[in-house]
This record gives C-alpha cells, sequence and structure tokens, in this order.
C-alpha cells in the first residue's frame, strides 16, 4: 500500500512530464516544421490584416454576400463561444426560429424550396460551410446586389463546390468565406449601390 | 438516406474489420511480453522509468493490490490535475492570461477526466490554458485510457490462467499500454490530423478583421435589446492535434473546444472524422480478438465482436433512418437529400459531414465511451437521440470503451453464460471456468450500481425544482435530458444532451458522483470476478461444453444484453424519446 | 421399475397430495416462510400493500373497486401458486416418506451380551457398535454389517424389490439395512448407526425434503434473480417520478402490478420445485441421493468410470462360436461339446449347451441312452466332462487338455493352437474339447456386451462425457471389449489404488468424474469421485463413501443418473430463460395502459391490442400468475432431455423457453384479455 502509494506519486510525475509535456511540445514542433500552415490554422491575411480562418465559419449579412448557416455560437460566429443551439426539434423555439428565417429567405427568392442547411444551425457554430443547394439559392439575390449575371456567378459558386473526399466522404460544401472573397474580388461592390458595402473593414448596415 | 451514406458506413466497419486482428495481435504481444518491433526504442525508456518509480518489473500482483494500485493512482494523477488547474495562472502555456479555475469546476473536471468521461462544465478555449489542456487533461486522456486497457487486459488474464492468483503488475500493465499501445499512434496520428488541418500551435489566439462586419443584436444588462457592431472575430488557438487523437483513441472524448469534434479546428474534414471514427473502435474492437487470442478461442472473440457488431449496426441505421428523415415540424424547409445537399435534420450537424457521417459519428461515440460530439445531440430527432441513449444504457458494451468496453460486455457474456448455461445440462460454465455464486454476485452488483445511480438521480432531479430548473427543452426532451445526463456519467461517456444546464451545485455534485460510481464500481467487481476466474480450474472443453462462440452465442448475447441492459429502461424511454417522437409525429410541440 | 413407476405416477394426481399442497400453499405464507424466497416475498409484500390500500379505498370511497379488488386477488394468487408448487413437488416425497416411516416401527432386538447371552431391547436403544441376531421372521433392527451367517432378506419396504435377496458375511454383500426382514436363516450383524442416523432416518429426511439445502448452482441462481429483481424495483419505483414529471402518476395497484410482472415471478416460483423434483426423480429410480449437491454434480460428470462386468457385459461369459480341428465336422464338436456341458451348472457350461441347441439344433435327447456319468470340474484336473459308453469326453483350459492329449502321447494341432491364441488375443477365453485324448476343437467363450449398451455410450460422447471402463482384465482382453463396447477408454489390470489415481488425475486435470461402486476396497475411489454411486448391495463402508446409494444395485444406472442431474440444470435453466423472455410481452401490455389515457399517441405500442388499460394490467398480472400452475408440470416432469451436443441442445432449448418466452406472453396476455372483455370482468 505504502510502497504503491510512493510508485504512484513518482509515475504520476514521471508520466506526466513525458505525456503531458514531452509528447505534446514534440508534435507541436514537428507539426510546424511539416504542416506549419494547417497547424496555424489557415489563417487568411489580405494586406497585412488578418482577416479570418479559412475552416472558421464568419457571419455574413446583407444581399450582395453569401450567408453562412445561422450560429448559436454566442451571437453569431463567436469563435470563443463555440456551441449549437441545442434546441429540441420539438421546441417551440426552434419552430418559432426557423419559420422567421424561412419567411425571410422565401421573399428574397420565392418559389424554390428552402435548404435545410440554411436554416438550421450548425453544431460548433462555426460551421464555414454552406451546402451546395444552399449556395444556389442564394445565388439570384447575390447576382441583383452585385448587378451581375447568375451565369456567370453560378460558374464561380461551382468553382467553389468541394466535393466529396475521395470521392464518398461527407458531403459536398462550399465555403462561405472563400466564396465571398472571390466574389469581392472578381465582382467588387459597387460604389453607392443600394446596399451599399465598402468592402473590407467597413461597417455593414444591414441586420439580421 | 443515400446509398453514399451507406457505404460510408459500410466502409468504416469495414475497416474497423480489418483492424481487429493486427490490434488485437499487438495488444496480446505487449502485454505478454513478447517481442515487437518498437522493442529496441522503447525498452531502454520503460527500463528507466521503472527504475526512477521503483517498480520491480517481475513481481506480479493479485487482483486486490491491482485494484488498490489503480485507486492509487487514479487518486494521486487526479489530485495532481486539481493542483494543476487550481494554479495555471502561474503556470507556462498560458498567453491568453487565463485565470485558475475555480475549485468546484476544478474538481468536477478532474473527478471526469480521471474516469475517462471527460464530461466538460466548461468551454476549453476560454477556461483551460495550454498547460493544463497539455498536462492536466491530455495527460489523464491517455492514463485514464492505459486504465481502462490495463484492466481489460487483467479480466482477460482472469479467464485465460487458472489455478493462481496472481494477475500482473499494474504499473508494468500501465507503462507498457503507455509507450507501446497509445505513444506511437498518437505520435503518427496526430500528425496525420494537422495535414489535414487540425491545429497544433502555443501562439496566442489570432484576431481577424472581418471584411463584412455587422451588427447584432444583444440583450444588455438592463434586459434591454441594444444592437452592437461586431467588427472582429477572435480565433482561439492551441496544440490541439496532440490531444484530438488521444481524445478518440482512448475514448476519451473531452473536447479541446466547446464544440468538441464538431469545431473546424478539432475535425476539419471527412477524413479526420473518419479518422477518429476509426481511432475511437481501433482498441475496442481490437480487444475482443486480444481476448480471443490469449484465451486460446479465437472464435469467441469474434462472436463478441460480432455481437457489437450487430448491435452497432442497429444503432447506427436507426439514427440514419430518424435524422435522414428530418424533422417534420420544421414547414417550408427542403429536407430531402440530393447531390446538392445533405438533407435531412440539419440543426446542430455540420455541412461537411452531413447526415450520414454525423449519424456515424454520434453512433460510434456513445457505443464506445468516447463521448466526443461532431453534431449536437439536443437537436437530434427524439429517435435519433434515442440511439445514444440507449448505447449507453446498454452498459458502454458495443465496443465500448478502450477497455471498460470489453469488461462491461464479459459481465453480459456471465450473465448470458449463467442463464442459459444450464440449458446445455450442465452448471454454467465460461471459456472452462465455472460461474459460481461468487462471480454472479460481483456481476450483479456491477449492474444494480448502475441502474440505482441512472435510475435514482434522474427520478429525483425531475421532480425537485433543482433539478427541473436546468432543463433546456420542455416537455417530454426535458426528461430525455436528464436522464441523459446520468446515463452518460455513469457510463463514461461525457456526452450530453447539453442544453441542459449541468453547472449547478445539484447536477455537478450528483454526476461527478455518477462518475466515480460508473467507473470504479463497475471495475472493482469486475477486477473481482477476474480474481476468482483465475483462481480456478479450467474444465476441458467437450461437446457437451456450452459453446460461447458462433451465431447461436451471438443472438443469445444480443438478447441478453437487450433483455437485461434495456428493459430496465424502457419506462423511461417510453416517456422521453418515444413519447416525444409520437407527439412530433402528431404535430405537437413544447 | 415398471410397475413401482406406475405406482408412483398415480400419486402425482393423488387427491390426499393435492390436499395437503393445497393446505400447505397457505401455511407457506408466513413472511419467516416466504423470506427465504426473495422474488415471491416481495410478490408477497406487494400483494399485502395492495389489499390495504384496497381497503383504505373502500372505506375512502375511491379507487374503482373491481379492478383493484381483482390485481389484489391475483397478486395473492401469484404467490399461493408459487406456494402450491413447492408443495405439490414435496407432496409426493411427503407420501413415500410415510411409507418408509412404517418400517421405521419400533422393533425388539436380541443384543448379544457378554461371550453367549442375549437379551432382548427395543430397536431405539441400540447404539453402533451393538452386535445383535436375527432370526428368520425378524425385523433387522439397525443398519449393520453381518459377521456371521448367512440370511435371504426381504428389502422391499426401502427397494420395493419384492424379491428376496441374499445377505452374507465377508465379501461385498454383508450390509443390512434396518426395517428390512429376515427370511430364512440366522445371521449376527453388527450395528453400524446409531438410533436417528440410521439409513432410514436419512433416506425419510431426504424424500420429505427436511434436510434440503441449496444447491451451489441454486444459491447463485437465487442471487441472480435477487438481483433482477432489485433492477426492476428500481425500475419501477423510478418509473413514478418519470410519471410525475410527464402529468401521469400511477396508482399503486398498477405500480404493484408492472414490478410483480416484471420481477422472475416464474423461475422463483418454481426453482424449489425443480430441485425437490430431481431428487424425486432419482428416488424414483430407487436412488438416494445423500445431497442435492450430488445431483447437480452428476449433470457436470465429464468422465464416467464403469465397472466393465455387470455394467458393460452380461455377469459372465458365453459360448459364442466353435472352431474344429481339421477332419472333425462343426456338428460333432458341437455334440461333444453339448454332452461335456449337460451337466455342467455353471453358467458358461449352460451357454454351450444353449449354442449347440441354437445353432446347431441339438438337443441331446439321444444323451441319456449313453449312460453317462458326469466328471465335474476338478482343480487338479481343471477339466468337467462325461464318460458315455465307451467314449470319454473333456473339456476345459488349453493347456489342461493339452496335459490330457499329452498323456496318450497325442498333441494339439498346431492350426488349433493358432485359434485358441486368437480367441484369448480377442477378449475371449478358448476352452478345448477332446473325445477320447484327441483334440476336437475348441470353444470359445467371450463377454457379451449388454444389449444397447454401444448406443448408450455414443449418447454419452454426443453429450461430451467420456466413458472408461474398468476391468481387471489383460490390456489385450479388455481392448477388444473396449472396441465392442464403444467406451472411450479403459484401465486394464485394475487395481483399487489404480481407480483412484485415475480418478485424481482426471480431477486435476479439471474433470468431474462419476463412478460406481460396492466392494469395500471401492470405498475410497467412491469418496473422491465427484459424484459416487454405491450399491444397495454392497458394504456399509462403501455406501458411507459414495454420495448416492442405488437400491437396485444395478451400475448402468449410473448413466440414468447423469442424465437425471442433466435434466435437472435444463429445466432449471429453460424457466430462467422462458421467465426473464417473458418480460418483453408484460412491458408492451402494462406501458401503454399506464399512459395512453394522458397521452393516446402511446396506443401505437399497445401492440396487442388489449381491450383498455384495466384490462392490459389484469390480463398481464392474470398471465403472470397462471404461468405458474400452467408449468407446474413441467418443473415437477423436468424438462425433456436429449442426448445431443451442448450446441444442438442449446439451440433447441433457446427455440423453444427464450423464443417461445418472448411470444407466448403476448398470446396469452391477449387470449386473457378477450376472455375478460367477453365475460365483461373490467
Amino acid at each position: 500500500m505504502k510502497k504503491n502509494l510512493l510508485i504512484a506519486v513518482w509515475f504520476t510525475l514521471i508520466t506526466t512530464l513525458l505525456f503531458g509535456l514531452g509528447y505534446p511540445l514534440a508534435v507541436t514542433g514537428l507539426a510546424q516544421l511539416m504542416f506549419p500552415r494547417r497547424a496555424d490554422g489557415q489563417l487568411i491575411e489580405r494586406n497585412g490584416k488578418l482577416i479570418g480562418s479559412r475552416i472558421i465559419g464568419q457571419e455574413f449579412t446583407g444581399p450582395s454576400y453569401f450567408h453562412s448557416r445561422p450560429s448559436a455560437a454566442g451571437s453569431g460566429y463567436n469563435a470563443l463561444d463555440s456551441g449549437g443551439s441545442n434546441l429540441a426539434p420539438t421546441n417551440k423555439a426552434l419552430l418559432d426560429r426557423v419559420e422567421a428565417d424561412v419567411k425571410k429567405l422565401r421573399a428574397q427568392n420565392p418559389g424554390t424550396p428552402i435548404p435545410i442547411d440554411l436554416v438550421t444551425a450548425s453544431g460548433s457554430g462555426l460551421d464555414p460551410d454552406i451546402s451546395p443547394a444552399a449556395a444556389l439559392f442564394q445565388l439570384p439575390r447575390v447576382a441583383r446586389a452585385r448587378g451581375i449575371s447568375e451565369h456567370a456567378l453560378r460558374a464561380l459558386v461551382e468553382k467553389h463546390i468541394t466535393g466529396k473526399q475521395f470521392g464518398f466522404l461527407g458531403d459536398a460544401r462550399v465555403n462561405v468565406l472563400e466564396l465571398n472573397l472571390a466574389l469581392n474580388r472578381l465582382y467588387p461592390i459597387r460604389s453607392g449601390s443600394a446596399n451599399g458595402f465598402a468592402g473590407v473593414g467597413a461597417a455593414g448596415s444591414s441586420k439580421r | 438516406m443515400t446509398v453514399n451514406g451507406w457505404l460510408q458506413i459500410l466502409v468504416f466497419l469495414f475497416v474497423v474489420f480489418l483492424l481487429a486482428k493486427p490490434v488485437g495481435i499487438f495488444l496480446a504481444r505487449v502485454f505478454n511480453h513478447n517481442k515487437t518491433y518498437l522493442d529496441p526504442v522503447l525498452r531502454p525508456l520503460e527500463k528507466v522509468i521503472y527504475r526512477l518509480t521503483g517498480v520491480d518489473e517481475k513481481r506480479e500482483m493479485r487482483w486486490t493490490e491491482y485494484a488498490i494500485a489503480m485507486l492509487l493512482f487514479s487518486g494521486v494523477s487526479m489530485t495532481l490535475l486539481y493542483l494543476i488547474e487550481r494554479m495555471q495562472k502561474w503556470l507556462p502555456f498560458n498567453p491568453q492570461k487565463l485565470p485558475n479555475v475555480p475549485p468546484f469546476l476544478a474538481f468536477g473536471t478532474a473527478a471526469s477526466f480521471t474516469t475517462n468521461t471527460n464530461w466538460q462544465a466548461y468551454a476549453g478555449e476560454t477556461t483551460m490554458s495550454y498547460f493544463t489542456q497539455m498536462a492536466g487533461l491530455a495527460y489523464h486522456n491517455f492514463t485514464s485510457a492505459a486504465t481502462g486497457i490495463v484492466l481489460a487486459i487483467v479480466v482477460i488474464r482472469g479467464i485465460a490462467r487458472h489455478e493462481t492468483e496472481h494477475l500482473g503488475n499494474f504499473w508494468v500493465d500501465m507503462t507498457r499500454c503507455l509507450l507501446w499501445v497509445l505513444l506511437p499512434v498518437c505520435l503518427v496520428g496526430s500528425l496525420v490530423l494537422v495535414s489535414q488541418g487540425v491545429i497544433q500551435n502555443l501562439n496566442s489566439y489570432a484576431t481577424a478583421h472581418l471584411i463584412a462586419p455587422h451588427s447584432v443584436q444583444v440583450t444588455g444588462a438592463n434586459g434591454k435589446m441594444t444592437s452592437k457592431e461586431v467588427t472582429r472575430q477572435v480565433i482561439p488557438q492551441g496544440p490541439v492535434a496532440s490531444q484530438e487523437v488521444i481524445k478518440e483513441f482512448g475514448t476519451n472524448g473531452g473536447g479541446f473546444f466547446n464544440a468538441n469534434s464538431a469545431h473546424p479546428f478539432e475535425n476539419p474534414t471527412p477524413f479526420t472524422n473518419f479518422l477518429e471514427m476509426v481511432l475511437i473502435f481501433a482498441i475496442p474492437s481490437g480487444l475482443t480478438y486480444t481476448l480471443g487470442r490469449m484465451t486460446g478461442s479465437q472464435r469467441h472473440g469474434w462472436a463478441i465482436w460480432a455481437a457489437m457488431a450487430f448491435l452497432f449496426l442497429v444503432g447506427v441505421s436507426t439514427v440514419y433512418w430518424a435524422e435522414a428523415r428530418g424533422n417534420p415540424l420544421l414547414v417550408g424547409t427542403d429536407q430531402r437529400a440530393s447531390a446538392l445537399q445533405p438533407g435531412g435534420n440539419m440543426e446542430g450537424k455540420e455541412v461537411r459531414f452531413g447526415i450520414a457521417d454525423s449519424s456515424l459519428f454520434t453512433t460510434v461515440t456513445t457505443d464506445a465511451s468516447c463521448g466526443a460530439v461532431n453534431s449536437m445531440f439536443d437537436s437530434y430527432t427524439p429517435i435519433g437521440g434515442m440511439v445514444p441513449l440507449v448505447n449507453i444504457m446498454l452498459g458502454e458494451v458495443v465496443f465500448g470503451g478502450v477497455g471498460a468496453g470489453l469488461i462491461g460486455m464479459v459481465v453480459f457474456v456471465i450473465l448470458a453464460v449463467f442463464i442459459a448455461g444450464l440449458m446445455v445440462g450442465r452448471t454454467p460454465e465460461y471459456l472452462g471456468k465455472k460461474i459460481e455464486a461468487y462471480d454472479v454476485k460481483m456481476a450483479m452488483l456491477a449492474i444494480l450500481i448502475l441502474t440505482f445511480i441512472t435510475l435514482g438521480f434522474p427520478a429525483i432531479s425531475v421532480v425537485q425544482p433543482f433539478g427541473t430548473s436546468s432543463i433546456s427543452n420542455p416537455g417530454p426532451h426535458g426528461l430525455t435530458q436528464v436522464v441523459y445526463a446520468y446515463v452518460s456519467s455513469a457510463g463514461n461517456n461525457g456526452s450530453a444532451f447539453a442544453g441542459l444546464n449541468a453547472n449547478t451545485p445539484w447536477y455537478n455534485i450528483t454526476t461527478g458522483l455518477t462518475q466515480l460510481l460508473g467507473r470504479f464500481f463497475m471495475i472493482i467487481p469486475v477486477l473481482a470476478i477476474a480474481g476468482s476466474l483465475a483462481k480456478k480450474k479450467i474444465v476441458p472443453e467437450s461437446s457437451g461444453t456450452f459453446p460461447v462462440t458462433g451465431p447461436l452465442f451471438t443472438v443469445l448475447l444480443v438478447s441478453t444484453i437487450l433483455i437485461v441492459g434495456a428493459l430496465t429502461f424502457f419506462p423511461a424511454l417510453s416517456l422521453g424519446p418515444i413519447l416525444e417522437h409520437l407527439m412530433m409525429m402528431a404535430g405537437k410541440t413544447f | 421399475m415398471d410397475k413401482r413407476d406406475r405406482r408412483k405416477k398415480q400419486s402425482l394426481t393423488d387427491r390426499k397430495i393435492l390436499s395437503r399442497a393445497i393446505a400447505d400453499s397457505f401455511r407457506k405464507l408466513r413472511p419467516q416462510t416466504m423470506i427465504k424466497n426473495p422474488v415471491m416475498f416481495v410478490v408477497e409484500v406487494g400483494a399485502t400493500l395492495t389489499t390495504i390500500q384496497f381497503f383504505w379505498n373502500i372505506f375512502h370511497h375511491t379507487g374503482q373497486i373491481g379492478f383493484d379488488f381483482q390485481i389484489t386477488l391475483w397478486l395473492w394468487f401469484t404467490v399461493l401458486f408459487a406456494n402450491f408448487a413447492e408443495a405439490m413437488a414435496e407432496g409426493r416425497g411427503k407420501a413415500q416418506a410415510e411409507t418408509l416411516r412404517k418400517a421405521r416401527t419400533e422393533t425388539q432386538a436380541r443384543r448379544v451380551w457378554g461371550d453367549d447371552q442375549t437379551e432382548i431391547v427395543p430397536s431405539s436403544k441400540l447404539r453402533a457398535g451393538d452386535i445383535v441376531i436375527v432370526s428368520a421372521g425378524e425385523f433387522i433392527p439397525g443398519d449393520g454389517e453381518i459377521i456371521a451367517g448367512v440370511a435371504s432378506v426381504d428389502e422391499s419396504a426401502i427397494t420395493g424389490e419384492s424379491a428376496p435377496v441374499i445377505r452374507e458375511a465377508g465379501g461385498d454383500r454383508s450390509a443390512v439395512t434396518g426395517g428390512t426382514r429376515v427370511l430364512s436363516d440366522e445371521i449376527t450383524v453388527r450395528i453400524s448407526s446409531n438410533p436417528g442416523e440410521t439409513f432410514l432416518d436419512r433416506m425419510i429426511q431426504l424424500v420429505e425434503g427436511a434436510s434440503r439445502q441449496k444447491t451451489p448452482n441454486e444459491i447463485a441462481l437465487n442471487i441472480l434473480l435477487a438481483g433482477l429483481t432489485i433492477i426492476f424495483l428500481v425500475a419501477v419505483v423510478t418509473l413514478q417520478p418519470f410519471a410525475i414529471y410527464s402529468g401521469a402518476p400511477q396508482n399503486l395497484f398498477v405500480l404493484i402490478s408492472l414490478l410483480v410482472c416484471l420481477i422472475p415471478t416464474t423461475i422463483g416460483a418454481l426453482l424449489s420445485a425443480i430441485g425437490i423434483a430431481g431428487m424425486d426423480r432419482l428416488i424414483r429410480r430407487n436412488v438416494i441421493a445423500m445431497s442435492g449437491r450430488a445431483v447437480e454434480a452428476a449433470g457436470d460428470v465429464d468422465v464416467l468410470l464403469l465397472d466393465k462386468t455387470g455394467t458393460i457385459t452380461l455377469g459372465n461369459r458365453q459360448a459364442t462360436a466353435l472352431y474344429p480341428c481339421k477332419n472333425v465336422s462343426e456338428l460333432d464338436l458341437a455334440r461333444a461339446a453339448q454332452f461335456a456341458s449337460l451337466a455342467d451348472e455353471t453358467p458358461e457350461g449352460r451357454s454351450i449347451v444353449v449354442l449347440a441347441k441354437e445353432k446347431y439344433g441339438l438337443r441331446g435327447h439321444e444323451f441319456a441312452q449313453h449312460n453317462p456319468s458326469f466328471i465335474p470340474f476338478s482343480a487338479h484336473t481343471r477339466m468337467s466332462g462325461v464318460d458315455l459308453d465307451n467314449r470319454q469326453i473333456r473339456k476345459g483350459a488349453p493347456d489342461a487338455i493339452a496335459k490330457y492329449v499329452a498323456e496318450q502321447g497325442r498333441e494339439v494341432p498346431p492350426e488349433t493352437k493358432q485359434v485358441v491364441t486368437e480367441i484369448a488375443s480377442g477378449g475371449g477365453t478358448p476352452l478345448l474339447v477332446a473325445q477320447d485324448r484327441r483334440v476336437l476343437g475348441v470353444i470359445a467363450l467371450t463377454d457379451v456386451v449388454k444389449g444397447g449398451i454401444r448406443e448408450r455410450f455414443d449418447h454419452l460422447r454426443a453429450m461430451g462425457i467420456r466413458t472408461v471402463m474398468i476391468t481387471g482384465d489383460n490390456p489385450l482382453t479388455a481392448a477388444a471389449i473396449a472396441r465392442t463396447a464403444g467406451v472411450d477408454d479403459f484401465l486394464a489390470e485394475a487395481k483399487p489404488e489404480d481407480k483412484m489415481a485415475l480418478i485424481k488425475k482426471e480431477q486435476a486435470q479439471g474433470r468431474l468424474v462419476a463412478m460406481a461402486g460396492d466392494g469395500t476396497n471401492d470405498a475410497p475411489a467412491l469418496a473422491q469421485a465427484d459424484v459416487g454411486v454405491a450399491m444397495n448391495t454392497g458394504t456399509q463402508a462403501a455406501k458411507e463413501a459414495g454420495n448416492m446409494v442405488d437400491l437396485d444395485s444395478n451400475p448402468t444406472k449410473l448413466i440414468e443418473i447423469v442424465e437425471i442431474g442433466k435434466q435437472l440444470l435444463i429445466t432449471r435453466g429453460a424457466l430462467t430463460t422462458f421467465s426473464v423472455a417473458n418480460d418483453v410481452a408484460k412491458y408492451f401490455a402494462i406501458i401503454p395502459a399506464m399512459f395512453s389515457v394522458a397521452f393516446p399517441e402511446l396506443q401505437v405500442l399497445n401492440v396487442m391490442h388489449l381491450a383498455t388499460p384495466q384490462s392490459a394490467v389484469l390480463s398481464a398480472v392474470i398471465f403472470n400468475a397462471l404461468i405458474i400452475i400452467a408449468l407446474i408440470p413441467l418443473s415437477l416432469r423436468g424438462v425433456r432431455y436429449r442426448p445431443v451436443g451442448a450446441a444442438s441442445l442449446l439451440r433447441r432449448n433457446l427455440l423453444i423457453y427464450g423464443l417461445g418466452g418472448v411470444i407466448a406472453p403476448f398470446v396469452g396476455i391477449k387470449l386473457i384479455d378477450m376472455l375478460l372483455v367477453h365475460l365483461h370482468i373490467v
């Protein structure tokens, strides 16, 4: 008993050094050496300024951007507060939220059924993706707002569809941040437009 | 449900099947002290550890000493974790200058990680420093997993050995498990995860300046809604990959971030998702092969594997069916699966995983007592959410936690053998060992304690204001939330119907207690069984021996698990998820 | 045997047993008795609670009197049915004990006093070591060993066998049992037991079940059943808070009904009846098991040690073939052999006569015409035979005959010598026949394996039991018989210590060994074996060493004992499985009934479409009670046993009692529900 207690103390200390510090620091070193960009979170910089992570979703509002899914992370896409809504499928709060969103979206694109992921919050609240269906659903609105042809925009969206990994894993998806960055690059928002966005860093005027 | 969805499920199961034999053989070799390719590197390290800790490598222990050593180690390492949490402010690797963890939360977290539950009443990204995550939490991911594995090995030895009291040395088994089994896979696995986008750094959190700032409505301190401008996003960082891999491989499940494996930094691609699921099942599945190998009845190992695989398939099919079907209450939405969208009930799920990978992950993580989640159970359809609940209620034996799953399965095997074994006209025996009163007593004790805590605490919680006030989803779903909290704690799973506010004194105390009871009151009786079995003679097999191989035994085992394991919970299930499902179909909301 | 069986079968339905069992069912309601059976004790407590609630409801004019009353009534029935099952099982034993008691009547004993004196004392005053003299017509006053004399004894009081048996001093047939009657001659007996401890006393206790203790497996099973009971108790107790949360609290009657339906009442009610009935089945085959543990061990036996003589082969060797020498016709040899044996009264001699008659059609009618004079067997010549008018016919062991013909300078022909060797190496005994000092041929005497024994060994093998033949024969002979009989192994030239060593060796490898024996030198092995069956004709030492006594002294019965042991275990396992499997249907009856009023959606769980919540609950409770009664015959009779391997046995029993256990209550509850509705009971 006493002997084992002593061993327990030493064993804890030694293995903590080995597995609690040695191992993660070694992995950090190797990761930084082999995959530095990935290990740091695939951060995107524009003009020396950090504008986000490729794989952390962001909130987009206003008609001229493709919108991300609803988010339950804080007030929306708060990366310090990741998580889902945890609303039960029978919870009135969920049904009311979805109903309101459906109403809004239907007004933007009447007649088309609303892809489910566009009105449901993700588990992380930081989902960087929307389904291709959700992107295409928003296409007419964005095209209108940016004053470009739906055809051209469709080509851009389709270019941004990530297929199933290895042809069968997961689901096809569109990275919202990347799509919107490409959108801004190719079809900058016309100044003075009704939904005037000034591009990077400017304040938005639309409300969710 | 789509063909591609089923393909992923079947490919996954096939990979798990293929891995069972190599993993099983490797485990047997490691714990039988046979030579492995890793010896030249690890053997010297192993000897150093023994020298420094004063372990006598040759000395074997009885089950009682083994249990005491296990408890002492759990106690000491749990204390160290508590101290680390309480002192993280003064310790290195804390770029965010996170304060010390409050005492109660620190204690609950320490208990939770020591028991392999990894129930989290905190958000990692805003509570735990990198030092705490690495040296405290990830470390316990290693040790609690190793503890489970070595205990399973002891149970296997108890079955395999005869007329002996010696079952191995806890410290030696632990060391070999950590060095040979966990470390190599984690080193390689973490780098694979990084290559896919799981982060691994010690940087301070990055602040991004949004390209499209927007305003949000927030409720101010005075209760008034005000508009707030959002121009920045703080992106957390940290040594995630090194922890992620052991979180799955050791069926721990405690996320680096609050969103766990739904978080893009923990689980960025469908491939990482696939890999994480395989890691969860690798050891539990392999241990069935180890059981067969070490007891000399390989077909028995496979019979158990088949029982597990069957229950897994039933579970995953049910979740997948329920989730793909969607939520009929969400009118005006398109929930049909197509090439362009996953469809189904997407609330709480990530687009990159869709319905199939979410359903699969959910089944895997609750079959094994992992508890990592890539989607939020609370938002699952009632039937989809019932499956994880039932998986844990069955005692975490469908592959189960590393080691703990096999241990739980052995309890059911003993019960199955005992109940039906008489029907071949002999007093029950399991692989040549007579099952006697003492063994049955210990097996029943393990099941009894679990029943008491998993039904007792919820029963109190749902009729007392201190319990019901935490319920976030009213109606039958609320009952499910409460029951799930205790079932998950008792099964050392750690996943949650996370809407329930478990961060109250009542839930913190009772779930913590449940985790400790669920862990040690399962392990100790089963260790006692191992000790008792090891002392017995082995009755040679004959054609009159009760067959513990083949489809017949698998059917018997599955029936025993379902009848003994699940029937107890049938009333709670009828008033929770089943009732909610029926009401949802009838259009009722809460 | 058959007659006796029939007589005892009738007693199953005997009015007296039935009425006593019914009375006992109520007597057993005492909590002190009930608590020994935790499952049924819980039911009794439940019934008591509902009774109290029922009367409370009447006084306060609440509740549904009709429903509450019926539930309460059926709960009491459940307890009574369980008691009835046990009482029925005990009943047959009790009836038998009464018969035995009559044999234990006080008798007068002539105790030897001093050198030659005798005194008359009541048998109850006899102590172990006393010496008594018993003459024709007297009852033997106590168990003992004959130390002088020989007598025919009527043991029908104990064995049921009316033919008298011979008991004599010395040898292996020296034991006598108190309560049996000497028919002829006079014997001197050393009493070996004190009053109250005699064989008869023990037997009465055993058949009455008074000294019945739970066997190891029964204890383990009881732990399982108690554990399941507690688990379901927790499930039902916690159901109420869940129901309250859901807004549909339940009343006591429904909750207790659910509890009683879920706990394993079927096996709980029948468990001890099964055990008693198992012992009873042995008793009906005239085997007394000294403990229930021995019966269980019999089911577990891995190795059977069987004595060759009397068990595997008929008691004596028999003539089976004739081998004439060259130039001798088979018929002549047969005639000579027959003539030589007509006066031979040994079993071997008679078998030669029979062979000649059956195989060669010789009746020996002309025998008397030849003025025969018999030459009896003498130890000196080791031959026997007959002298006819002018012929001398002799038969005997080959070397004796060889010596006999050598006196005339003749020899045994080489080909005949060859035949002799062959017969010997095949396990048989060769006898040579000579006429006028000329060898005619060989008679082969061989062991005759009992009819059907091979099949029995095949069955045993299928059950996973290895048979080992024990014989004093040389290995060659033993091997040949072993082959013919189909035993797995043999121990040749066996001495008692070899037998002991074999048992210990098998046991060291974890096997359970059963054997039968009668001699004093068998006693250590009988004690060492896991199942030792002593022959009633055997010595007192053997009877005390074994854990079973076969009153018929038939060693083949060992096989039946094993089968009875297995049958007992199978019955226990089958009813346990059935009982546990029943729960599924009961849930589907009661849970919807409990909540479908508050939540009509839950009606979909009412898969049996039971009429009303009340009828559903009541049907489940009634089914639960009636199934006990329905299964009493099965538990008393035992599940039918088939000698097949474990895998197919398990498959079959799982299908019948496992799957059947899931399905049967669905059907049963539905039928009861229909009946209840039809009769307007609820």
